[in-house]
């Protein structure tokens, strides 16, 4: 039997939506497979990862917590990535944001008013936006890789936050941790509901979702977006100005990247600590692909992805698993997406000859 | 400044260039085929985590580098399989690879965080150890720097002089030519691409067998990117490959200069030191697009199908 892959005259519209399914499919599966050599119940494990974190209320204001920074980084990124601009910087940018956001917040600690969260929001966003816009910069003038410069500058942010809660952000009370001091009230983003950690945040995703909606599939600019990522050379002939258009789209998934992180900070969290993102912004990425760079396939993806993280903590309270479970599934998740892709511009077809030339003949003689 | 600092410096500037220099001339065998891998970094952390546990289970290191080399193997395998075999996007392929590496080691390492292994040794050469300041830098090394020496020299004559570094070439400047001859593209991709993967996988056995013999999450810190970027500072030239690895590598020990010459810097500033100089090598290099263009194998990226 041979399975051989033939092209298709025109790509599978079904399969744009198929395939990201039968990817989560096969990482399911998969997953089954490693838990049981691991010598778990897979079907337990999987109710674990699963299930278990969102059976009650307070589970599902949880999912919302933790989805609200990703998603708002990887509506971001589809922005980029639909111009074909490989930012792979949101984890920075997000760093970035939150260490913005800090310093403002703690220098203002005293403040009573309203207008400090405000403040605080906006230094995170504006931050975010600026450490994309050195990528765009170092691409536009200097014709610097826009991937390498942003991992780049994802370690850089990296050891700039480290830097600060060690220095000049540690709280001289806090016992030598490297964390800073907590913020005042009037920076802490306000819980959405009495008994869940959700907080007003939201809001700002439910913005971003119909903003970058509207910006893709409603205006010029994301018209000019995406032939610009189509055909570089079109969106040149037509004279869309490619420049004009790397930095915006860095500049919106900068900003909105630094604002997932200033609202980590302003929000659950409530201080500057040295690990205020678990991968997020490199999560986003997944959650981009997954969601077809689609803003309404970025909020379903994005869900199942805060999902993927509180299942990973709550398999390492109960089964003892590791925590890295979270990046293997959403590796492999990507991984089989990229695969099943394949099935967009061809279709498989199975041979029950061995002869390579077979089915030429058939088709022949049909 | 003595000579005896500048003699330490050199000999840490080329143990912290060896997973530089490695990964590099791995993914220069792969972009001169033609395939873009930004995978470096998750077969690199794969082979490092795979080495560790092997030496440790076995104690033997030597087995530990085979396994690492087989792991590094194995995921650059998957990579082939998708973006040569399926054609995907190599840039989306390779980051799946990275995510899928980094989350894969911290799976499979979990366990093994923080346990002690005496890794490899210093192995000075008689007499040539003993020559001044390049003794100690270049013949006072670990089995592992040797090899990368090694290493280098079959990649260069593999790359400069042999039949099948022109064929390499053929099929990364123009795969359609070099399939009208017959050479199978293909073929040479998935070699290539499995040769970058020991290569990335050697890389990481390097640093959790011999730069600090452990295993920790993420213990690669960015180096299979910065050796992205050394391929594009040496434009894909592998004498250059070689200098900009030991100029990295003297980039990551700037701390040690500075104390050497009693000067205090933030250790988390100080740590930046190596991406700051990945972007400034970037601009200054990247500012003439033509050149860039003019160096980098034509075909570089771009998916290819028989028959096209």
């Amino acid at each position: 039997m041979l399975l051989s892959l033939e092209p298709r005259t025109q790509q599978s519209r079904a399969m744009l939506v198929l395939s990201p399914l039968l990817a989560g499919l096969l990482t399911l599966v998969s997953g089954a497979i490693l838990f049981s050599a691991l010598g778990h119940d897979p079907l337990l494990t999987l109710h674990t990862l699963l299930i278990e974190p969102v059976s009650d209320l307070y589970g599902l204001s949880e999912l919302l917590l933790k989805a609200l920074p990703i998603l708002l980084c990887a509506l971001g990124l589809a922005v980029a990535y639909q111009a074909r601009i490989w930012n792979i910087g949101a984890e920075g940018q997000l760093l970035i944001g939150a260490l913005a956001g800090s310093a403002l917040a703690i220098h203002i600690i005293d403040w009573e008013s309203r207008w400090a969260l405000l403040w605080v929001l906006l230094a995170g966003s504006l931050a975010g936006a600026l450490w994309g816009a050195l990528a765009a910069w170092l691409r536009t003038h200097f014709n610097a890789n826009e991937i390498l410069t942003t991992i780049m500058l994802n370690y850089i942010a990296l050891n700039l936050l480290l830097y600060c809660v060690h220095g000049p952000l540690k709280d001289p009370e806090g016992f030598s941790f490297p964390q800073s001091a907590m913020f005042g009230d009037a920076s802490r983003l306000p819980a959405l509901f009495e008994d869940g950690r959700v907080h007003v945040g939201l809001y700002f995703v439910l913005l971003a979702l119909v903003a970058v909606w509207v910006l893709l599939h409603k205006s010029f600019l994301g018209f000019q977006i995406k032939v610009l990522g189509l055909d570089q050379r079109a969106a040149g002939f037509v004279g869309f100005r490619e420049k004009r258009l790397v930095w915006l789209a860095l500049l919106i998934s900068g900003g909105l990247a630094g604002l997932a992180g200033v609202s980590e900070v302003s929000g659950p969290i409530g201080q500057l600590v040295p690990q205020v993102s678990p991968g997020y912004g490199y999560a986003a990425i997944t959650v981009a692909f997954l969601g077809r760079l689609n803003p309404l396939g970025i909020l379903v993806a994005g869900l199942l992805m805060a999902l993927l993280y509180l299942g990973g903590e709550n398999a390492q309270m109960s089964l003892n698993l590791p925590q890295a479970l979270t990046g293997l599934f959403q590796g492999m998740m990507l991984f089989y997406l990229l695969a099943c892709d394949v099935l967009i511009l061809y279709r498989p077809r199975l041979t029950l000859n061995w002869r390579r030339r077979a089915p030429v003949a058939a088709a022949a003689s049909a | 400044m003595d000579l005896d600092l500048l003699g330490n410096i050199l000999y840490a500037m080329v143990r912290c260039g060896t997973p530089l220099l490695l990964v590099a001339l791995g993914e220069l065998v792969c972009e001169k085929s033609g395939v873009l891998n930004l995978g470096q970094e998750g077969m690199m952390l794969f082979g490092a985590v795979v080495g560790f546990i092997a030496a440790f289970v076995t104690g033997s290191l030597w087995l530990g580098v085979l396994m690492a080399c087989l792991a590094g193997m194995l995921l650059a395998s998957l990579f082939a399989v998708v973006a040569l075999g399926c054609q995907a996007n190599q840039v989306a392929t390779g980051l799946a690879l990275t995510i899928f590496g980094v989350g894969l080691s911290a799976f499979v390492g979990s366990a093994w965080v923080g346990k002690p292994l005496s890794g490899f040794e210093a192995l000075a050469i008689p007499l040539l150890a003993d020559l001044p300041i390049i003794g100690h830098m270049l013949f006072n090394q670990d089995l592992l720097v040797y090899l990368s020496f090694a290493l280098f020299l079959l990649v260069a004559w593999v790359l400069l002089k042999s039949r099948a570094g022109l064929i390499l070439q053929a099929v990364g400047e123009n795969p359609d030519a070099a399939s009208a001859m017959g050479l199978p593209v293909l073929r040479v991709r998935t070699l290539a691409v499995l040769f970058g993967g020991a290569m990335a996988g050697l890389a990481g056995a390097y640093l959790s067998l011999a730069y600090t013999p452990m295993w920790a999450e993420n213990m690669t810190a960015g180096r299979g990117w910065i050796a992205l970027a050394l391929v594009v500072f040496a434009s894909w030239r592998v004498l250059r490959v070689l200098l900009g690895a030991y100029l990295f590598g003297l980039a990551s020990i700037l701390h040690l200069v500075a104390q050497g010459i009693g000067v205090s810097f933030p250790a988390n500033l100080l740590a930046m030191l190596p991406y700051v100089a990945t972007i400034l090598v970037l601009v200054v290099l990247s500012r003439n697009a033509l050149k860039t263009r003019l160096y980098a194998p034509v075909s570089l990226g771009q998916p290819w199908k028989a028959g096209r």
